[in-house]
């Protein structure tokens, strides 16, 4: 990860406002910053007890009630299979939302804190090195470097299709562990 | 200034569905020995409100088709036409080709318009013939004659190209000595004498079934283009010993309109054709490829050129013939996202509940800010009213997607008179309790099952009129269609009059495919209960109606996943009945609150045999960690919903536990919980629109509180432990 931050090191002049410019949500997890489409971003929440659908990933910590609909609540640490943590006031469910071909999808992550909001140009962005084969690089869309710091942006769309072949893999995965 | 158009079509092609349905149902309630001017009225209507429709939206194919569908249609409301048996039929024709144009554009591809074509020319045939008897009266029939092949007649009288003989001829022409063959040469020679030629097209519509044939009979019947300048009488001569029984039409040809008629005549030719072509490719296939196998190593390089040749040609028939298929299929998918039209009635219902709720909200507001203890009598008065108005309002909420079974119910007067007349079979139809009101998404799902069910008693159930009159029944069967509510379910009943179910026959089949041993002893019921296993036929013939025995454990299926079930009860030689029952609505329902470990799950009360409390002595320990217990007669198995959904929740002793014993599938399981709460009415939401389906949940509900409690599906359930020793087995083996 770190080389592919000094990769693409380079200066990003930010505060212009081309055309091309998209606003990004970031957020903290393990000490990375992550960004997402901020026009996928539905509201922040704060952490609430959700309740537990069976046979679901490790990952899906179950569902919520988000004003009359069903919300599957997907902590984002376990999905990228970062150390797990407790669960603190600070605690935030983004609540995203993405066009499907079935409709609407929503469905809330669970990040250890919201951070910022950048204007980020596209041409500014990288793609990350192809060197990690992994199920999560699939979630990530770009890198991109703002004040020096690199931010992960993720593609919101993927993340939130998980379907069943994923999960399967998934399974597999979990399966051949035991 | 311009307006969007594209947003009125999802309209236009509900109305032009609607309208449709009409000419449908108004077409076969025509009685044609006394033709109501109404029904023709209404009938034309329909078709212009269509046209009209079609024109502005700019569905130009649809607007043409409609057009000469119309004119003929308003010759007949005029008066200027008799409509004929004929007519009908090729009106309902017409209907079914519209509605496959509306479809095809409805999903944003392009129609397929070689049916709309074909239709067209035999409208535009029936117009011009009338044009020519008439002279001309009619100045519309004239326009549109003005294109087709019959008013040849009337252009160029003096220039003779050729003639157009149609030559029918009666079935045993053979048999008093004339070969259409020779007559065929003899036109041949005569045209080759004047320097012409002639083409003959056969018309095998009305070959029968192979096993039907009569080999000294003549079902074939031909269309002659003689292309030469001779006189009719010359032709006429040639025809003079079969003009008797035999129809024959002549039609003169002009240079013009040669090719215009070879060009409408074709698509018919050729597909007659192709249809012998593929059934006999797809029969050659087999062989193809075993011949490729076989030969090629003896003949070489050359044989397998030939062999590759034809099966690319089998291929590409094949390609053809699943083509339309994958069309529908993907006009399907877009079909779903429709909309309902409700009754003024239910709206102003619904308004003033909400009118009531609102004065209820009030006078609780009101409360609210100046209240003492003094008055909480009052509030209970107002929560008891707010409750009531609540459930007032959730139910007629529902009703406004409650449509009557009609609409279910009206497509099968039209496919039983279809099929009766396939099948040669004398049906009536009778249909009860057509206002009987059912939720919109069950209705949709119902209608396929209940097609297939319709479709094997009219196929199996129903004998032919000999075999009925033998029988002392009257030579017509009966097919009842009813409908009624029956507690909170909707019962749909499918009944015939024909033989029954065979029950020795579906035993020896049962026992031939494995399904039951050969002496195990079945009830009726359970013999019954066979013809829903997958792959069970017990018809002697395979029909393209039915009998390829996939069918009635789909519908079992179908009916199934709207938490309904299906019974057949049945009597030799007086009939069978089959009796759907389906739940009213999806989208409510009383549901038993159970608390496992943390988390609150829901049973479907109508899934709830009994609730008890588990004794040492009622459990029986199989297997290691499966225990059973037995309930009067019966062992069933006990499940731990912490085992099943992996939910980690801690297990208690079994001793002493609640035990709640469901049913679904026919099959009993107790479960074991820890806690059971009260019952209420939930609101049952998808879990798959953000999520995704799992197992044994069908779906979930938010409480009282706000939080998610899933519910239950026991017939998921039930299914759970047997995959799960499956599982083991395979892992062990």
């Amino acid at each position: 990860m770190t080389s592919a931050a000094q990769k693409t090191n380079n200066d990003v002049v930010s505060g212009t406002n081309s055309d091309d410019e998209q606003q990004y949500l970031t957020f903290i997890m393990a000490g990375e910053e992550y960004g997402v489409d901020i026009l996928a971003v539905q509201e922040i929440r704060g952490w609430e007890a959700t309740t537990v659908v069976p046979n679901s990933p490790e990952y899906i910590k179950g569902v919520i009630n988000l004003r009359g609909t069903i919300v599957p609540i997907m902590d984002l640490r376990s999905r990228f299979n970062l150390e797990r943590v407790e669960y603190s006031p600070v605690t935030v469910v983004i609540i995203l939302k993405v066009e499907t071909e079935r409709g609407e999808r929503v469905m809330g992550i669970v990040v250890d804190a919201v951070s910022d909001v950048h204007s980020i140009s596209d041409s500014d962005t990288r793609n990350s090195p192809e060197l990690i084969e992994d199920l999560n690089t699939e979630f990530i869309r770009s890198l991109v470097s703002v004040d020096d710091n690199m931010i992960i942006l993720l593609d919101v769309q993927r993340l939130l299709t998980i379907d069943k072949k994923i999960l399967n893999i998934a399974d597999e995965l979990a399966a051949d562990k035991e | 200034m311009s307006i969007d158009l594209s947003q009125f079509h999802q309209v236009f092609f509900e109305e032009s569905f609607e309208g449709l349905d009409i000419m449908e149902s108004s077409l076969l309630a025509l009685d044609l020995s006394e033709v109501d001017a109404e029904t023709i009225n209404t009938i034309f209507r329909a078709a212009h409100s269509i046209k009209g429709g079609a024109g502005t939206f700019g569905f130009m194919q649809v607007s043409g088709f409609t057009h000469v569908v119309e004119t003929l249609l308003d010759e007949i409301r005029g008066g200027d036409r008799v409509i004929e048996q004929d007519h009908v039929d090729l009106f309902l024709l017409c209907v079914d080709c519209l509605r496959g144009l509306m479809t095809d554009l409805q999903a944003g591809s392009e129609p397929d318009m070689a049916q709309a074509d074909e239709l067209k020319v035999k409208f535009e045939a029936i117009l011009a013939g009338e044009a020519i008897a008439t002279e001309g009266s009619n100045e519309d029939s004239v326009e549109t004659s003005a294109t087709t092949l019959e008013n040849i007649t009337n252009s160029n009288d003096d220039d003779i190209k050729g003639w157009k003989v149609e030559f029918i001829p009666c079935e045993d022409v053979l048999c008093t000595g004339n070969e259409p063959y020779r007559m065929f040469r003899e036109l041949q020679d005569l045209a080759e004498a004047e320097g012409g030629s002639v083409e003959v097209i056969p018309h095998l519509e009305r070959l029968p079934e192979f096993s039907k044939m009569h080999p000294e009979m003549c079902y074939l019947s031909w269309t002659i283009l003689v292309r030469a300048g001779i006189e009719l009488s010359d032709i006429e001569e040639i025809f003079e010993w079969v003009v008797d029984d035999c129809d024959i039409r002549y039609q003169r040809l002009a240079d013009d309109n040669l090719s215009a008629v070879e060009s409408h005549l074709a698509p018919e030719a050729i597909e007659d054709v192709n249809e012998e072509v593929i059934a006999e490719e797809t029969v050659a296939e087999e062989t193809v490829a075993e011949e490729s196998i076989s030969n090629a190593d003896i003949s070489g390089e050359q044989k397998i050129d030939q062999v590759t040749e034809k099966l690319a040609q089998v291929v590409a028939a094949k390609a053809k013939t699943e083509s339309p298929k994958a069309v529908v299929k993907a006009t399907n998918k877009t079909a779903e996202n429709t909309s309902i039209r409700v009754s003024i009635d239910k709206i102003d219902g619904l308004i003033n509940m909400v009118g009531e709720l609102v004065i209820t909200q009030s006078m609780l507001g009101q409360l609210g800010q100046e209240f003492d203890m003094d008055r909480v009598q009052r509030l209970q008065e107002g929560l008891g009213q707010l409750e009531q108005n609540t459930r007032e309002l959730q139910e007629s909420v529902m009703k406004i997607r409650m449509l009557p079974i009609s609409f279910a119910f009206s497509r099968f007067p039209r496919l039983v008179r279809d099929l009766s007349k396939q099948l040669d079979k004398e049906v009536d139809l009778v249909m009860i309790g057509e206002n009987t009101e059912l939720d919109k998404t069950v209705m949709e799902k119902i209608g396929d099952p209940l097609v297939h069910l319709v479709r094997n008693s009219l196929d199996h159930g129903l004998e032919n009129a000999e075999e009925r009159t033998a029988n002392g029944k009257s030579s017509n069967g009966t097919i009842t269609l009813n409908a009624f509510h029956h507690g909170g379910n909707i019962v749909i009943e499918v009944k015939d009059d024909g033989a029954g179910l065979n029950k020795e026959r579906i035993r020896k089949k049962a026992i031939e495919k494995g399904l039951v041993g050969e002496d195990e002893i079945l009830s009726d019921a359970q013999i019954h209960d066979l013809i829903f296993q997958a792959g069970f036929s017990t018809a002697e013939v395979v029909s393209d109606v039915s009998g390829r025995g996939v069918g009635m454990d789909v519908v079992r299926r179908n009916i199934a996943e709207l938490n309904g079930s299906i019974e057949v009860t049945s009597k030799a030689g007086e009939g069978s009945t089959f009796s759907i029952r389906l739940p009213l609505t999806l989208a409510i329902l009383d549901g038993q609150l159970v608390k496992v470990g943390e988390e609150v799950y829901i049973f479907p009360l109508v899934s709830i045999v009994e609730s008890i409390q588990l004794e040492k002595s009622m459990l029986n320990n199989i297997t290691g960690n499966q225990f059973v217990m037995q309930l009067r007669n019966d062992y069933i198995p006990i499940l731990c919903l912490q085992d099943i959904f992996n939910t980690g929740a801690e297990k208690k002793d079994l001793e002493g536990a609640m035990l709640v014993v469901v049913e679904g599938d026919n099959e009993k399981v107790g479960i074991v919980v820890d806690e059971l709460l009260g019952q209420q009415q939930v609101v049952i939401k998808s879990l798959e629109q953000n999520y995704q389906k799992v197992d044994s949940i069908s779906g979930a509900t938010i409480l009282g509180d706000g939080t998610v409690a899933l519910i239950v599906d026991v017939s998921g359930l039930n299914n759970k432990p047997l995959e799960k020793n499956s599982d083991d087995q395979t892992q062990a083996a």
